[in-house]
């Protein structure tokens, strides 16, 4: 089996699992690069390659939708990314000063990674959780209400690696689970 | 405030917020989950959906067209597979209902979903969700697995002949994709540009060019009650053309933004935001609000909105007086939209508003469509360009007639999405877009509120 | 393609005037039978529909019928009441029903139009005077008709890349596309070389090849010609020309039995660029990019320009003589051309009919590639069954003429063109017998002729040609002949009249169809050259049926025996 990007098996499983899920090969486009991205952390022209081979499509039916979709990627983000929403209900609940203070705290521009690779950050359009905004993800967790004066806080935190066991920050997620035990 | 505030009625987030009820299998049983599949399958596919056509239940997508109508245009003569697609591409800005729901009570969602693909005869089903949900899509996995085993999905639903599969298919970050023809090209693996209509409505036309029903999240949940209480009954919720509940997600600068379940038509937008949400912060007063998320028209709040309702009724209302349901915002010259209620107050740059929304539409224009495509980025250039001191006079009226020439010429909704917040921002402010260029400094505040 | 096939005419209302059209066609095309122009960009005849570029939008309205009782609902003065569509649509995904109504000139669709040209330009370089395309640019015939006449863009035009090798033959400039997906649609659909995409979105959309990939297939310059922009561009004919400045002949490509009609444009005598002539019959729009190559040959070195008698050069009238002189009185052999116009084929059948000459012919293959290059590489081998030079199906080999050499039944050659020895004739026998080669080209036979007399290319003679679907088509004389020589039929034809005593053979067009036409069981029967110039011909194909025609099944062809699905 042709595994020239060299994925992992279980990545390689998960493809196997999903693509006869469609009744066409095709569709399971995004699912497959989603699955590749999730593990190299970026879809190169290799990977697009491989995998317009493993659906039975040209390279670039698969780099149309690299290039179309904003959370797809070419280059990998860094190994902490930081989304934070830009759009108008966020915007009115300051996610500009949101997003300064994390450029100043991370060093680094929006829509750029940090010379190390350690992070990036992305000022990005609605995230669907308006009414708690400022928004911010950071990998895959949703953490709301971090205005500018907030954000100070929780870079600090995030930076010192301590996000996760901050009692100040619970991710959306987080307090799902929290809320739901059986 | 003459008539006092209504209460809440939960219907769809019943359990949204309850600490001892979990997005698991066994809490959704406990609550009388999937007794309502049941009941639809003790019927006739054909009655199911004349039960959600008698319940005259709108979309909550946005377009609210009814969801029972909607159905009715499948060709079945064709005899090719009918698929079901629920749009949980969520993505309007200013709405978020749809991930209360998969996140804390996906069970509903699948109910819904099994038994709207079992009313219209479906071969397959997909939840195409937003793929920022990380979480949520991980949720509806496990929650489709909890339903398959119990038989309540996937091969002979409840030992039945009937069998339907549901897939959780991801996005990948594009507003377009919650445009339903869109959402179809995407989930085929293809650019999600939308179709032309005609000749490719879904629901002749739809996905790999078989009739489609395309629902959104918060409509197939309505199904699932319908069906448990019965078309009529459903119908006598809210108000005639405006039945059920609807979920308003208010965000912005109010006291206490969140999600709020009303029967339709039950309450005014100004009960919502001075009553529910605990008015504005100390100090401010309205200034502008967006009824029906950021692509419906915005709303001042010193406008007096006349005329006569489809009943004839005759009305003369101020913004805080329009009645929440599908037909008050549209009498108001705007929409209801998917719920999402955005406020603005006296301290926001009205100019730099548009200007965030422009850039909103510009980044997510597909780009297939020339009016759509060039208008929209055009848009943001020139009202990124106001708010970086260069605007001049003439910009209001450009602004208006560049939207003009998108508005009812693009291949689909989006256009309107893209050029109805500029005609009613420049129309209904247009003083603050002449200020912008006579008498605004060329350096803004920096402690003003950034919005672009 | 949406618009279904469909011959039937129903009564429509064209800005505001009754007119009759084909059932299910679309707006643009029924507009266009009534002399009304719907600008477009996206909408092509031979593509799917995508409706993206909106230049055709268009008013549209239906009789409204009573919901309950179907009954159509009459305004006070009795007619029809008309439901308009509240917004314009576009005429190319519009298909006409009968009663329809259609405003093509209305202030709403001028405005829309406008409005268009306006966004198509907003990021559009406004380079003309510099841009290949200049003469034969939508944007530049829309914007003159459509246009506003001033810009209200003060803003940043977006930068994309310029002057992108696409690949061997295409040049692309991504500033100047509009996106329109013709070439996109037109890889996929026709060449089935799914290679260009665009990347990126919204605005910033871009025409591109996969890193590594280029679009190189045989029909890659198709691209270029139905780029309604200057974005796709031929690198050969790139920056050559102003178009205005040229000639264009209808012609018919000879590269195989497809027949593509083709559009011959020159300058000044010289021939600068070969395009597709429209035919739905035979190659819709397109052609192949190597058939484009073929006017390089009026100008190949190998190229035979002078009359010659072993080995020197003489005037043309005298090489006709020595060709007659080596020819009388002998056991003669003609081998005859696939390649040879009809008119030529008919004269070469004359010629043997008056010398009791022996016919030789034989066929060139190739790969069929299933659209427009079929596997038969001559122009009019049914020419030559339809001539009565053969009536077996010509193989790729002259074996026997090998053998009447070898035994003496033929002991002279005229020769059309063909190369023996790659034909399998052994050159020994072709030392021991005069011949005569009359051809455009120098090969192993001119070399070893005794008499050469030259030819004439397709571009630079006139007459016609009989393709794969037996659809008898003419071409036109493109360019002048080089001086002193002349069209290949006078040539045979002066010949034959050295070997007749008593009749003159036709040596005009006009006539030479006279005498096709007059035979009684001819499928030419009736036909005049005039009416072939005004259409291709189909021809009754049934008495060569039983042949093995070795085309596949392609574009507009269906072998014999094929059931079309």
């Amino acid at each position: 089996m042709d595994n020239s990007i060299n994925l992992s098996d279980d990545t390689l499983s998960k493809i196997d699992e999903v693509v006869p899920k469609y009744p066409e090969k095709r569709s399971a486009a995004l699912m497959v690069i989603h699955l590749v991205q999730d593990e190299l952390g970026a879809v190169d022209d290799a990977s697009c390659e491989w995998i317009a081979r493993r659906l039975e499509l040209q390279p670039i039916n698969i780099k149309e939708l690299i290039t179309f979709y904003p959370m797809l990627r070419e280059k990998p983000w860094g190994r902490k990314h930081v989304r934070v929403c830009r759009t108008l209900p966020c915007a009115l609940r300051g996610s500009y000063g949101t997003c300064k203070t994390f450029e100043e705290k991370l060093g680094i521009k929006e829509g750029h990674v940090s010379e190390d690779g350690e992070y990036s950050l992305e000022f990005m359009e609605c995230l669907a959780d308006c009414g708690q905004g400022p928004v911010v993800i950071v990998d895959e967790k949703t953490y709301e209400n971090i205005d500018g004066k907030t954000a100070e806080k929780f870079a600090d935190l995030l930076i010192d690696g301590k996000l996760d066991e901050s009692e100040d920050f619970h991710s959306y997620e987080d307090s799902l689970t929290q809320e739901t035990k059986n | 405030m003459s008539v006092s505030t209504p209460k809440e009625r939960r219907i769809i987030l019943k359990h949204a917020d309850d600490p001892n009820y979990s997005n698991r299998i066994g809490c959704y049983l406990r609550e009388g989950g999937y007794e309502n599949l049941k009941k639809a399958f003790s019927m006739q596919p054909g009655e199911v959906g004349e039960e959600v056509l008698k319940s005259g239940v709108r979309g909550r997508g946005g377009a609210g067209f009814p969801a029972g109508m909607k159905w009715k245009f499948l060709d079945r003569k064709s005899g090719k597979p009918i698929y079901l697609i629920c749009n949980a591409d969520e993505s309007e800005p200013g709405t978020f209902k749809d991930r209360q729901i998969m996140y804390k009570d996906p069970h509903q969602l699948i109910e819904g979903m099994m038994i709207t693909a079992f009313a219209i005869g479906a071969k397959q089903a997909f939840i195409y969700i937003r793929a920022e949900f990380h979480e949520g899509a991980r949720i509806l996995e496990r929650a489709i697995s909890e339903a398959k085993k119990a038989g309540f999905c996937g091969n002979n639903i409840l030992d039945s002949e009937y069998s339907c599969d549901l897939v959780v298919h991801r996005g990948a970050g594009a507003y377009i994709c919650g445009e339903e023809t869109g959402l179809i090209e995407s989930l085929e693996g293809k650019r999600p540009n939308p179709r032309i209509k005609p000749p490719y409505f879904p629901a002749v036309l739809g996905l790999y060019q078989c009739p489609t029903i395309v629902n959104n999240v918060e409509t197939l949940c309505n199904v699932r009650h319908i069906i448990g209480m019965g078309g009529e009954e459903f119908s006598k919720i809210g108000k005639p053309n405006n039945t059920g509940t609807r979920i308003w997600c208010v965000s912005g600068q109010v006291m206490k933004p969140g999600y709020y379940e009303f029967e339709c038509g039950s309450l005014t937008l100004g009960q919502l935001i001075f009553d529910v949400c605990g008015g504005l912060r100390p100090g401010r007063s309205l200034k502008a609000v967006i009824p029906g998320g950021s692509s419906a028209k915005v709303l001042r709040a010193d406008e007096r909105f006349s005329g006569t309702l489809k009943d004839g009724t005759e009305f003369d209302w101020g913004l805080e007086d329009i009645p929440l349901d599908f037909d008050g915002p549209m009498a108001a010259g705007s929409m209801s939209g998917s719920g999402g209620i955005i406020v603005m107050d006296d301290t926001v740059d009205i100019v730099e508003a548009m200007a965030n929304v422009n850039a909103f539409y510009a980044h997510e224009s597909c780009g297939q469509c020339t009016p759509c495509r060039e208008g929209s980025l055009w848009m943001r250039k020139i009202s990124q360009r106001m708010c970086s001191g260069g605007a001049r006079e003439e910009d209001a009226d450009l602004l208006l007639s560049v939207a003009k020439q998108i508005e009812g010429r693009t291949i689909c909704a989006f256009g309107e999405a893209a050029a109805w917040p500029t005609q009613s921002f420049v129309t209904k402010f247009k003083e603050d877009f002449i200020r912008k260029a006579t008498d605004s400094p060329k350096e803004r505040d920096p402690k003003s509120l950034q919005l672009i | 393609m949406i618009a279904p096939d469909n011959k039937e005419m129903v009564n429509i209302t064209l800005n505001g005037i009754e007119v009759e059209v084909p059932n299910g066609i679309n707006a643009v095309e029924a507009a266009a039978l009534h002399g009304k122009e719907v600008p477009h960009y996206c909408y092509h005849p031979k593509l799917s529909v995508a409706g993206n570029c909106r230049m055709c939008l268009v008013e549209m309205g239906t009789p409204m019928r009573d919901r309950a009782s179907g009954e159509p609902i009459l305004d006070e003065d009795g007619t029809p009441k008309i439901g308009w569509v509240p917004k314009p649509v576009i005429g190319c995904a519009t298909n006409i029903t009968p009663g329809m109504h259609l405003k093509t000139e209305s202030d709403l669709v001028n405005e829309c139009r406008e409005g268009i040209m306006e966004f198509l330009l907003v990021n559009h370089p406004l380079d003309c005077p510099i841009c290949d395309q200049a003469g034969e640019c939508r944007l530049q015939e829309f914007a003159t008709d459509y246009g506003r006449g001033y810009s209200r863009y003060v803003e940043r035009k977006n930068v994309k890349p310029k002057r992108t090798r696409l690949g061997p033959r295409v040049t692309l400039d991504d500033e100047r596309c509009i996106l329109c997906s013709r070439c996109i649609r037109f890889s996929q659909e026709v060449a089935k070389d799914d290679v260009l995409g665009f990347v990126d979105r919204g605005s910033f959309s871009t025409l591109t090849c996969f890193p590594g990939k280029e679009l190189a297939n045989n029909y890659s310059l198709n691209t270029v010609d139905i780029c309604p922009v200057g974005a796709l561009t031929s690198t050969d004919f790139r920056f050559k020309m102003r178009v205005w400045f040229l000639k264009e002949s209808k012609s018919v490509c000879t590269e195989s039995s497809a027949g593509c009609n083709t559009l011959v444009s020159s300058r000044e005598g010289t021939i600068q660029r070969i395009t597709p002539r429209r035919n739905d019959q035979v190659n819709d729009t397109w052609m192949t990019d190597s058939g484009r190559e073929l006017y390089k040959l009026v100008k190949a070195k190998s190229r035979i320009r002078r009359p010659s008698f072993q080995g020197s050069d003489l005037p043309l009238d005298d090489a006709i003589s020595q060709a007659f002189e080596a020819l009388k009185n002998k056991k003669i052999g003609v081998v005859a051309s696939c390649h040879s116009s009809l008119e030529e084929q008919f004269l070469i059948k004359r010629l043997v009919e008056e010398t009791g000459a022996k016919v030789f012919i034989r066929g060139h293959f190739g790969e069929d590639d299933g659209i427009l290059l079929s596997a038969d590489r001559t122009p009019n081998l049914r020419g030559a069954l339809v001539a009565g030079l053969t009536n077996h199906y010509p193989s790729d080999h002259l074996n026997d003429l090998n053998e009447s050499l070898a035994d003496g039944h033929v002991d002279a050659l005229l020769v059309m063109g063909e190369d023996l020895k790659e034909s399998g004739v052994n050159e020994d026998h072709l030392k021991k017998v005069p011949l005569v080669f009359l051809g455009t080209h120098q090969n192993s036979t001119s070399d070893c002729a005794e008499v050469v007399l030259p030819g004439l290319t397709v571009f630079e003679k006139s007459g016609s040609l009989i393709n794969r679907s037996f659809f008898l088509q003419s071409f036109d004389q493109a360019i002048p002949c080089p001086a002193g020589l002349m069209t290949d039929f006078k040539i045979l034809a002066r010949l034959i009249d050295l070997f007749s005593e008593d009749s003159i053979a036709p040596s005009e067009l006009d006539q030479i169809w006279e005498a096709l036409s007059s035979s009684e069981n001819s499928v030419l029967k009736g036909i005049t050259f005039l009416k072939i110039k005004k259409g291709a011909i189909q021809l009754d194909e049934s008495k060569w049926e039983h042949l093995s025609f070795v085309e596949k099944e392609a574009l507009h062809y269906l072998p014999t025996g094929v059931i079309a699905s």
